[in-house]
């Protein structure tokens, strides 16, 4: 899990272009969205495809990124819930 | 007739055009066939969050919107209206790119909404929070100058200020296709310059031109932007009667233009239309060429009245701009005329202010 | 005395606002409704959709996205338009001369340059087809690499001025979703300066892998016939068309004795200036553009007989122009309908064929209907038409709304004003 977090974390600032940023700037419980690292709505997209590319996990209401996308932890907790 | 000034003017291009301290003087001619802009410090000009999604076109045209800005102390204006001739090239060949070879699978979307055309209008509309018209147009090398014409037109309906652009950006794949066409010159070629350079293609760059216009005259203003035509298509033997008719519609003639811009750019094979005016129409009058500066690019000739303006201003011409040396009768009136290819044919007259 | 001073300039300023609506003589269309002005009007007044499975493009996402194709190939266009079988004519321009042509034979041009004529063309896509089909070959086939220039945007326009023989004031918009509407804009701006005599405005796009690719990243396609205002809406359909009209100035309607379509009497364009592609919740631009062809048009907005929304039935796009309609309109919103469950979103082109669709609305004094909708979007309530209708039309206001915060509104009315 604490592997996850980390990779997640790795991914997030490539595929989002946060080149500013490196994984100790990301807290495992920090919001990704809105106040926290201002991520909005294309980010919650580019996140989708990372599920469906990297882990096999398809969302097709983009809805539900709004809760799995809370933060690191709420990440990586729906992928070990959901990868076969 | 309102009049219309250009209050302020930002460039950035293969010169190191934003630094204020540079001088034209010291422009330097390019000697490669490709060359892309020389990159400001973007991140002074442009806010985090907003830049990581930008490629160079939106950044260099977010930058010389800002300069220009700043320039004209407009933070607001009534118009945002840009040219670019191919548009967000980086973003649409990453998106195409990805299309082909991931089979269609995996795309993201932030390539796709960053490769349209009005990216740059809209990008720089979100960063000033600017809910007024803002318009795009994409036709080819005339791109910036129908902005040029609404932007005159905005000012006579009676707006009073309008940033004005030309952009257009490199893309490595596009590139290809033009050099495949002929249409880049080879590097052996430009040892001596693009006038010596006898041969077909010219040098590729990119670059982003934007110019803060209002209604009234400012302490910084540059000059006034008199008239701007385009003509689409039009044969050698037509072209200098256009140009004395433009000049007539502005109660002008050949002899009261006291500096011709004209936009060669080293391809042997549509010089003609250049050296018609060099030889005949203008051969009295003080010539000057840009594009071995600038290099080619849809919008180039946006750099060219950058220049121009930056002249009509300081009174003075950089010896590297010359084509001809004439005796200096004050520069009050300037022509600059431009075409891409034989077609894209276009005026532009400015006068000291 | 000051106050005489103050009544004759007010008086003057009226006269200026009230100067007439500048005159639509020709219109030409194609889409996945019809071939031409006529098929397009018959399927809107029996509702038939052209909404189905992708044929003519190989992805794969042919067998669930639906889209809103026409019917003809490339061939087959070609051979109509006796275009030599050597041109390097993209989708999108072979659509753009179809349409081009109709509106001009429709306008009863007959010698182009009698008068000082432009043309103003809008794509989004412009020759992506064909660099989409390409894209790996082209680099050594050298047969191919005449397509090259054909993918610029204003490549289309190009071939449309040399075809029609218009040399001077040729020019392409691109603005997204709502770039033939800026097109119809400029050319009534330029009519109006006095700078052009008669302009050909409109635009055209052909569908392509890039675009469907495009919209389904941004998951808003629907799989299924899309449904504009309705509170199960969940996205668009995409399409592809072609259309133009020809504006012609007062003084050459008078000298031809023109027949006059209807005219464009009001035209805005504002920026939502909220998010790249997302429009803002209360739909500022939408509503800024709205209140500013109004008030271009002298028209309060009592006067609108007519909206056809932009309706893409995306989620955002309708909730946002619903608050839009509500913020201009207040309690009175009039009778409203968006035709993208006709057509598909055809992008660039959307206003230009929504501009025929408010053009042939006024001269039959009929409202198409809104197709899918069943149940009204339940924080806004607002219901559009869902059955042909006839009734007196007199101001008919037409949106459209793209990427990059662009929203632009054009009014067509019966008379000049």
């Amino acid at each position: 899990m604490e592997n996850l977090k980390i990779e997640l974390k790795e991914k997030i600032i490539e595929n989002l272009n946060l080149e500013d940023l490196s994984i100790d700037d990301i807290q495992d419980d920090d919001t990704l969205f809105g106040d926290g690292l201002g991520l909005d709505s294309i980010d919650a997209l580019e996140l989708i495809v990372i599920l469906d590319k990297d882990y096999g996990i398809k969302i097709s209401d983009p809805k539900k990124g709004k809760t799995i996308f809370e933060s690191i932890n709420s990440m990586a907790q729906f992928i070990m819930d959901n990868r076969n | 007739m309102k009049t219309c000034y250009i209050n302020g003017m930002g460039c950035v291009s293969a010169q190191e055009s934003t630094n204020f301290e540079t001088l034209l003087d010291l422009f330097k001619e390019l000697k490669e066939p490709v060359v892309k802009v020389h990159k400001p410090t973007y991140k002074a000009y442009i806010k985090p969050a907003m830049i990581r999604r930008m490629a160079s076109g939106v950044k260099n045209s977010v930058v010389a919107a800002n300069i220009a800005l700043k320039e004209a102390d407009l933070s607001n204006p009534d118009a945002i209206i840009t040219g670019t001739g191919m548009g967000c090239l980086i973003d649409s060949e990453k998106f195409l790119k990805k299309l082909i070879e991931n089979k269609e699978a995996f795309l993201t979307p932030t390539s796709f909404i960053q490769s349209t055309h009005n990216t740059v209008g809209g990008q720089i509309a979100l960063a000033l929070k600017c809910n007024a018209y803002n318009m795009t147009y994409v036709h080819n090398a005339t791109s910036f100058e129908i902005a040029l014409i609404d932007a005159l037109l905005m000012i006579q309906e009676g707006e009073e200020s309008v940033l004005v652009g030309g952009v257009d950006e490199l893309g490595d794949y596009t590139t290809e296709l033009y050099r495949l066409l002929g249409q880049i010159k080879e590097e052996k070629s430009l040892s001596n310059g693009i006038l010596k350079s006898n041969s077909i293609g010219t040098v590729f760059s990119e670059g982003a031109s934007f110019f803060a216009l209002g209604n009234k005259k400012s302490k910084n203003s540059y000059a006034k932007l008199i008239d701007v035509q385009i003509i689409d298509t039009c044969t050698q033997e037509e072209i200098a009667k256009k140009a004395t008719s433009f000049l007539a519609t502005n109660n002008l003639t050949v002899a009261e233009i006291d500096v011709v811009v004209l936009g060669i750019n080293g391809d042997k094979d549509f010089q003609d239309f250049y050296s018609g005016f060099q030889q005949t129409l203008f051969k009295n009058t003080q010539q000057l060429y840009y594009k071995h500066l600038s290099g080619e690019y849809n919008t180039a000739s946006a750099f060219g009245l950058w220049m121009a303006a930056n002249i009509c201003k300081t009174k003075s011409i950089p010896a590297v701009t010359k084509l001809n040396n004439k005796p200096e009768n004050g520069i009050k009136k300037v022509l600059l005329y431009n075409q891409f290819r034989g077609e894209n044919h276009s005026f532009t007259l400015i006068e000291s202010c | 005395m000051s106050l005489l001073i103050l009544w004759l300039s007010l008086l003057w300023i009226t006269e200026i606002r009230m100067s007439k609506g500048v005159a639509i003589t020709g219109m030409g269309i194609i889409s996945a409704i019809g071939n031409n002005v006529e098929e397009n009007y018959n399927s809107l007044i029996q509702k038939n959709d052209g909404i189905s499975q992708i044929k003519k493009i190989d992805t794969v996402h042919a067998s669930h996205i639906k889209v809103g194709e026409i019917n003809y190939s490339d061939n087959e266009l070609i051979s109509l338009l006796k275009i030599p079988e050597n041109n390097n004519y993209s989708r999108t321009a072979l659509l753009a001369e179809m349409a081009c042509k109709e509106a001009v034979k429709n306008a009863n041009i007959t010698n182009i340059n009698e008068c000082r004529t432009g043309i103003i063309s809008a794509t989004s896509v412009g020759g992506m087809d064909k660099t989409e089909q390409y894209y790996e070959s082209i680099l050594t086939n050298a047969a191919q690499q005449k397509y090259i220039e054909a993918h610029n945007a204003g490549d289309a326009t190009k071939k449309l001025a040399r075809s029609l023989g218009i040399k001077d004031f040729v020019t392409t918009i691109s603005t997204a979703c709502s770039s033939s509407a800026n097109a119809i804009m400029l050319g009534a701006r330029l009519i109006k300066a006095g700078k052009l005599d008669r302009v050909i405005v409109g635009g055209a796009d052909c569908l392509s892998k890039f675009t469907i690719n495009g919209f389904n990243t941004l998951m808003i396609l629907s799989e299924e016939n899309c449904k504009p205002f309705d509170a199960s809406r969940n996205g668009l359909n995409l399409g592809e068309a072609a259309a133009y009209l020809v504006l012609e100035s007062e003084a050459i309607v008078e000298k031809s004795k023109k027949k006059v379509l209807a005219y464009v009497t009001g035209y805005a364009n504002a920026n939502d200036a909220f998010h790249q592609t997302a429009s803002s919740e209360e739909g500022i631009g939408a509503t800024l553009a709205m209140e500013k062809a109004l008030s271009v048009a002298s028209l309060m907005p009592k006067d609108i007989d007519y909206i056809n929304a932009h309706g893409t039935a995306t989620p955002n796009n309708d909730m946002s122009e619903s608050r839009a309609l509500i913020n201009v309109f207040k309690e009175e919103i009039p009778s409203f309908s968006s035709t993208k469950a006709y057509t598909g979103h055809t992008l660039a082109a959307a206003a230009a064929i929504e501009a025929v669709y408010s053009v042939l609305a006024i001269q039959n004094n009929v409202v198409f209907p809104n197709l899918n909708f069943k149940e009204a979007i339940p924080t806004t309530n607002l219901i559009p038409v869902v059955e042909v209708i006839q009734k007196q039309l007199h101001h008919v206001l037409s949106n459209s709304f793209g990427f990059g915060g662009n929203c632009s509104t054009i009014i067509f009315s019966k008379t000049a004003l």
